[in-house]
């Protein structure tokens, strides 16, 4: 099986608002795809269903070959884009909360980033900026073996150098059997690290192609090219 | 070496061309095996996929080549390598002579400016 998802006329409404307008999607195993559109495009509608955290109303969505459930929250790993973590924890009851949680959760490679990123393994959540917050979030996720990283606005809050750290750690932890699906405002950040990117607009698809096509052809970076497209 | 990227053209593009300069410039002499993908990929901060795509198409050109068990090594041809210097070289000059004829200067000013300029350079050279 080459994709890791897969959508067919995916449709989501909400009342009084159609979130998804029959997206049709595939994205193949081995690629890092951003999922780019403006604020309250749709994109983080698209994730949930991913994540099986909404239905869609009409249309198919495949995760690994399978609808999404149980089978497929296995092979996901998912940053949500707000925190669910409980506040009163400590990173190292977090690590082991999530090393029971997922079978697939590599602890020694969590103690590294953190103390790459210098977070003390024994503060508690709740006395941590929001910036350290978010890394946390993203070591616990980046930390897992996963078939299908599902990344909802993943550096927003982070300081340019964690920054730095964090997109080299999604290229060194680059495996030809696993997907990555980010979304992002940061595209200057992102694009050179992405394989390929969808800009999604009102609900629908409305670009999808590699970075290099994008600048082979428009002969400008995909920032410049959805500053262009998402003109206000 | 950092990795110095444009945002207006394709990335594996450039990462040929850099490439190109290191393998030009003595980092990664004639013969020697290059780095894993993964490790060049995460070095330039750019997806592997696009790294692979510019180490594949260098290899179309011979100036790498691959061998199925060991990896990526430079070319042993030290002629091609030569050559691919010497049309960096003659870019570098193009460019140059386009920037003196903007500035109003003939191809013999150049040289004349060019000759004195080097002549100055090794005196002051001698003196220190």
């Amino acid at each position: 099986m080459a994709n890791a998802i897969e959508c067919f006329n995916l449709t989501k409404r909400f009342p009084g608002c159609v979130a998804l307008n029959e997206v049709s999607l595939a994205i193949p195993k081995g690629q890092i795809i951003g999922l780019l559109g403006p604020n309250g495009s749709g994109k983080t509608t698209l994730i949930k269903i991913v994540n099986g955290l909404l239905t869609p109303t009409a249309g198919e969505i495949l995760v690994e070959g399978k609808h999404p459930g149980v089978e497929t929250k296995k092979a996901v790993s998912y940053l949500p884009e707000r925190s669910y973590l409980n506040d009163w924890m400590s990173v190292n009851e977090m690590i082991n909360f999530f090393g029971d949680f997922y079978s697939d959760f590599n602890k020694a490679k969590a103690y590294d980033m953190l103390q790459r990123l210098n977070i003390n393994p024994k503060d508690r959540l709740k006395t941590m900026s929001k910036g350290t917050k978010e890394k946390v979030q993203l070591i616990l996720v980046m930390s897992r073996e996963a078939e299908l990283y599902v990344l909802d606005e993943p550096i927003g809050g982070v300081d340019p150098a964690a920054r730095d750290y964090i997109l080299d750690t999604i290229i060194s932890n680059y495996s030809e059997n696993a997907a990555m699906l980010i979304s992002t405002h940061l595209i200057t950040d992102v694009e050179k690290i992405l394989d390929g990117v969808v800009f999604i607009d009102r609900g629908s698809i409305v670009l999808s192609a590699t970075v290099d096509e994008i600048r082979e052809k428009e002969n400008k970076s995909v920032d410049a090219l959805f500053r262009e497209v998402f003109k206000c | 070496m950092p990795w110095d990227l444009k945002s207006d053209r394709p990335i594996y593009a450039q990462l040929m061309e850099q490439i190109k300069l290191l393998i030009v410039s003595g980092v990664y002499p004639v013969g020697t095996k290059l780095p894993s993908v993964r490790d060049m990929a995460a070095e330039a901060a750019v997806n592997p996929n696009t790294m692979q795509r510019a180490l594949a198409q260098l290899e179309n050109e011979g100036l790498l080549y691959s061998q199925r068990t060991s990896g990526r090594f430079v070319t042993e041809d030290a002629d091609k390598v030569m050559q691919i210097k010497n049309d960096f070289a003659v870019g570098v000059i193009h460019e140059f002579l386009e920037k003196m004829q903007k500035l109003g200067y003939n191809g013999r000013q150049t040289i004349a400016l060019i000759k004195r300029i080097i002549e100055e350079e090794s005196e002051n050279g001698q003196r220190d």
